[in-house]
């Protein structure tokens, strides 16, 4: 497998390169040629993304020069990637072997930032090869000229596929796949992925689904491996944290190993961690580093310039979250800084994946656990690590209202056959589940609002007409559609600006017109008052006002910000890493690979209380300060124990145990109250069998359900993806909250008046594997039957430190604000080591 | 029971009310939202934005059309309570001047039966400036009854004469208080005591923070006070207690 498969041409360019073609770009060549599509799995720095273009390259340069004044033949191949950035990095590495070869190509981008006349030339007089996002493959498909502008299509190149599929833009290209095959059907999908779990999932995603009983599978490259990273735990000598996420204590272990490499990345799990770390790095930064902070919510010529200078090498470190994590080539990283849990594995592989993008050498990383339970999580993953066990998401059921919004899309594009596409969507592995009655249910909703009450049939957006075609009933729809594709739904953002402080005593009115320093979010910008301070951007702020969109913040004159920024990690803990912290608790054995600390106090948790088994449920309860308290430790993430505690503080409210609170993190879960729960347990009168009975996912849930703001939240963002609600438009906002409909009010009155709505229906499934983590809690109470281990303690166990400590950090429920808050968290430790 | 009202459901109410004095008048805030003025046995209730779902569906943005039928049944369950001799609609009672064309038969009888045996009053509103077709009631653009003035639009001064025992509607207030790291907004009543801004009663009608700028132009700024609706019941706070959105 040589010669015939690449063309001189390309011989002769690796070869001017001192490089020779590898095994799985020449095979991948191969298996197009051939007309099969293929999922290539390889590390960074294996070349994959040249490989995936390789293919289209050879074809193109065998069809030979364009005659001059010959018109295109229309796209010849799509590259889809998740970020536009990507898109645009891609193109311009694409470029220099283009042309070092002299090849007859031509290769354009197409991003939300492409301006409209070079949009509509590429309609009009097609490039070669186009780069785009999923949401552009979705507005192009919505077009009438979108049969002939794909009617050549060849080759469909989807980049980062494993990042792509775990989220509802992987179901709108998962169905805009689905049109492309329709509109040429010869297609040939490449998939570039990094190593997943399933491979199986993303091979079936790849290829047309004719049969709804059988699975169908595209060929696969896998490049194995390369080196081994080298990950290590940080052996601070500092004290491990009890509890808490800010890893301020390793500061002085970071900035040394900062000092000991050339370029690191420190990566986190949120922005107020960010914020943390870079504010902490450079109090103590002598030497004055260069070090830079990168994340989604600053200013994009912020950003740009950290980008370009991390690029150009001006830079020692930089601390990220995830908006660094993917894909683009940031130069030369000798290290990797992994600060706070990892919560995946796969998720750790990637970021690791970072550093040193050449794959015969090892990556190299640090973890850096903020607490002890992290300890624990960061140990499971350096295991799994080793082993290079994945932890992927399996692949999702496709979204009902991304499906609502597909259809508006095709609809615009040319009249719909209802029952030719519902055929054409069921042939994606995404929606391979959907039945014919929830599809005509989808159809109904974007025509009428899909309402029982059927009083909208004169407004309808799509109507049937005589020869059962649905079409949109004016153009206006089309319109709407455009401003409303994609699935993307921002949490409601504020402008941050600068301006004087109001604390001076001035009485003149808040400033206007200071400098814009990024985006934050709505929601934590309403818990604060006037004159509370917070970090953001690497500068302690004080709160002044809200004006219309803008918050107002003025710089405060301290360096502690009031305001706790941690607002949990958006990330919950795998199931797999779960499992593997589970184990290691269980088996003292495994202990020998933790630091001291951890491992005493692990040795004083089996001398006080009792390990929780690996399949089973310990339950502690103890009395403190006048309350009882029931900690249980599940180790299913903090969202499913976010809606555990509420399920079971409702359940011990009805059997009478006047539960007064609970709080939740990543592993464990605390209700409290005034009645004494050991005795209710001990006694039977409440058995922790029925407490833990599976039918609590019924009645009660449905009942909080009812008000729970999460299950709102979800709502939004299902409702703006179906285009029920437009979405908001940066701009184009209308002033005056009162002008907008509030999604909570339509949830309430559709909740109310039609609860088996097919929106609705949308949004429980989007609940239940999201937010509310339902169908986590529902393994875990399936796992855990007749396995609850009950135990009743004189005080507070060591294992239950962390979690009592998070009382008066996370958000309480119920009753709050009890004495527990002003304890000092070291009293608490004494108590548990008395 | 037809397709239109199958799906509605019977509110129960208890008529009793928090007692204030407006302007001298003895008049009670009900946690359902509407002003109760025994005196005069006078309901009162603002903003009812009746179609307000089919008004959005005309533009393409089909919200359930189901707030018609929410909003008249909230206010049939509230008129059984209280058994009015006349009822005062504060204004906006229907989203667009086409609504009242609009309205179901079914509703436009449910609403017929709600006026048999009472004076009914519309007072006209930004979104229904003109009297609401094939539908009983007197409209006007403002009526005073003794100590009371009853309008859509509250006189933007403070302090006049003419503002004395304004009641009126078109803000939509809400307040939104903030206790242990959580907070909490409902639409409200704002009163400084000489006047009454009465929260909207529509299913789909949102609400405008008393903090904001709109309110100064009608109260002393922190010198009134809101109640918050709650479920049977009201919460008062005094303006300085309340935070913004």
């Amino acid at each position: 497998m040589d010669a015939p498969l690449l063309p001189n041409r390309f011989q002769s360019w690796f070869a001017s390169r001192g490089w020779a073609p590898r095994p799985h770009q020449l095979q991948l060549i191969d298996h197009l040629a051939q007309g099969h599509s293929t999922l290539l799995i390889a590390p960074t720095g294996a070349g994959k993304t040249l490989a995936g273009f390789l293919p289209s390259l050879v074809e193109l340069e065998a069809r030979g020069k364009r005659k001059p004044g010959q018109a295109g033949g229309g796209i010849h191949t799509l590259y889809i990637s998740p970020l536009k950035a990507l898109a645009v990095d891609i193109a311009r590495n694409l470029e220099a072997p283009v042309s070092e070869m002299d090849l007859n190509v031509r290769l354009e981008t197409r991003t939300g930032d492409t301006p409209s006349h070079k949009r509509q030339r590429q309609k009009l007089n097609p490039p070669d090869i186009l780069l785009t996002t999923p949401e552009q493959i979705a507005l192009l498909l919505s077009d009438p000229a979108s049969a002939r502008l794909f009617s050549s299509l060849k080759t469909v190149i989807l980049d980062e596929l494993h990042a792509l599929v775990t989220s509802k833009r992987g179901d709108l290209l998962a169905l805009g796949l689905a049109r492309l095959r329709r509109l040429a059907p010869d297609l040939r999908t490449i998939g570039l992925s990094a190593t997943v779990a399933e491979p199986e999932d993303l091979r079936a995603y790849l290829v047309d689904q004719p049969n709804p009983e059988g699975r169908a599978f595209s060929h696969a490259v896998e490049v194995s491996g390369g080196a081994q990273p080298d990950i290590a735990i940080l052996d601070s000598e500092e004290r491990l944290p009890w509890s808490g996420h800010s890893s301020r204590y390793a500061v002085g272990d970071m900035y040394s190993l900062i000092k000991a490499h050339n370029v690191s990345l420190l990566f986190v799990n949120t922005r107020s961690q960010a914020e943390m770390v870079f504010q902490e790095l450079w109090r103590i930064n002598d030497e004055t580093l260069p070090i830079a902070l990168h994340h989604g919510s600053l200013d994009v010529g912020q950003r740009r310039k950290v980008e370009a200078a991390m690029v150009s090498g001006a830079l020692r470190a930089v601390v990220a979250t995830s908006s660094l994590d993917m894909g683009i080539d940031w130069g030369d990283i000798d290290l990797v800084i992994n600060i706070g849990a990892p919560k995946g594995a796969s998720r750790l592989a990637q970021r690791i994946g970072r550093a040193n993008h050449r794959m015969d050498e090892p990556s190299k990383a640090v973890l850096i656990p903020a607490n002890r339970f992290e300890v624990l999580e960061c140990q499971a993953a350096l295991v799994a690590s080793k082993r290079g066990d994945q932890d992927t998401p399996p692949l999702r059921q496709g979204a009902l209202d991304v499906l609502a919004q597909h259809l508006l899309g095709l609809a615009c594009a040319e009249p719909l056959d209802a029952l030719a596409t519902f055929e054409e969507v069921r042939s994606s592995e995404t929606y391979r589940h959907l039945d014919w009655e929830t599809f005509e249910r989808v159809l109904d909703f974007v025509a009428t609002g899909g309402y029982a009450l059927k009083s909208y049939d004169q407004y309808a957006k799509l109507r049937k007409g005589e020869d059962g075609l649905w079409r949109i009933s004016n153009p206006k729809v089309a319109q709407q559609y455009r401003l409303n594709v994609g699935t993307i739904v921002e949490a409601p953002m504020l402008k941050v600006r600068l301006v004087r402080s109001k604390a001076d005593g001035r009485r003149t009115p808040v400033g206007r017109g200071g400098r814009l320093l990024g985006e934050i979010e709505e929601y934590f910008i309403e818990q604060l008052a006037p004159g509370d301070t917070f970090l953001f951007g690497g500068e302690v702020l004080r709160f002044e006002a809200i004006r219309e969109s803008e918050a107002y913040v003025s710089r405060a004159k301290t360096d502690n910000p009031m305001i706790p920024s941690y607002m949990g990690g958006k990330f919950p803990l795998s199931t797999y890493l779960a499992e593997g912290v589970r184990s290691m608790l269980a088996t003292p054995s495994s202990w020998k690979h933790l630091p001291d600390q951890v491992s005493d106090w692990l040795r004083i948790q089996q001398d006080k209380s009792l390990l929780p088994s690996k399949d089973g449920l310990l339950v502690e309860t103890f009395p403190r300060s006048n309350k009882h308290y029931m900690v249980c430790y599940p180790f299913e993430g903090r969202l499913a124990h976010q809606t555990l505690g509420m399920l079971l503080t409702k359940r011990l409210e009805r059997l009478g145990a006047r539960p007064m609170g609970f709080v939740a993190n990543d592993y464990a879960l605390s209700v409290w109250g005034l009645g004494d729960l050991s005795l209710q347990f001990s006694s039977g009168r409440i058995s922790l069998d029925e407490l833990f009975e599976q039918d609590i996912l019924g009645d009660d849930l449905d009942a909080w359900l009812a008000e729970s703001s999460l299950m709102k939240r979800t709502f939004r963002n299902c409702a703006v993806i179906a285009g029920l609600i437009e979405r908001r438009h940066p701009g184009l906002e209308k002033t005056g909250r009162q002008v907008t409909v509030s999604s909570d009010l339509i949830y309430d009155v559709l909740r109310a008046h039609e609860p088996d709505h097919i929106l609705l229906k949308a949004t429980w499934n989007d609940a239940a594997e999201g937010l509310l983590d339902i169908s986590r809690i529902g393994e875990l109470l399936a796992r855990i039957r007749g396995r609850i281990t009950h135990t009743e303690l004189p005080h507070v166990s060591p294992l239950a430190v962390p979690i009592l400590l998070e009382i008066g950090k996370e958000a309480i429920y119920g009753e709050a604000m009890d004495s527990l808050l002003e304890e000092a968290a070291e009293e608490l430790v004494l108590e548990a080591l008395k | 029971m037809n397709a239109l009202t199958s799906h509605l459901r019977k509110y129960s109410v208890a008529p009793v009310c928090h007692d204030i004095q407006i302007n001298g008048q003895l008049v009670g805030l009900h946690d359902s939202g509407v002003l109760w003025w025994p005196d005069e046995s006078t309901l009162i209730v603002a903003d009812l934005h009746l179609e307000k779902g089919s008004s959005f569906a005309r533009r393409g943005v089909l919200l359930p059309p189901y707030d018609t039928g929410a909003t008249l049944e909230k206010l049939a369950g509230v008129m059984d309570a209280f058994d009015p001799a006349r009822v005062i609609c504060l204004g906006d009672s229907f989203h667009d001047t086409g609504g009242s064309d609009r309205l179901p038969a079914t509703y436009r009888a449910m609403l017929t039966t709600l006026q048999l045996g009472r004076e009914w009053i519309w007072v006209t509103g930004n979104h229904d400036p003109i009297a609401p077709v094939r539908l009983c009631g007197e409209t006007v653009d403002e009526i005073t009854l003794g100590p009371l003035s009853f309008r859509h639009e509250p006189i933007e001064k403070i302090g006049f004469e003419e503002t004395a025992g304004e009641i009126c509607g078109h803000l939509h207030p809400a307040a939104r208080i903030r206790r242990f790291g959580r907070s909490i907004r409902r639409a409200c009543f704002a009163t400084d005591g000489t006047r009454l801004v009465l929260p909207a009663f529509g299913a789909l009608t949102g609400g405008l923070n008393v903090t904001d700028e709109a309110y100064s132009l009608i109260f002393r700024r922190r010198k009134f006070s809101v109640f918050m609706l709650g479920n049977d019941r009201l919460f008062p706070f005094t303006a300085s207690r309340l935070v913004g959105d």
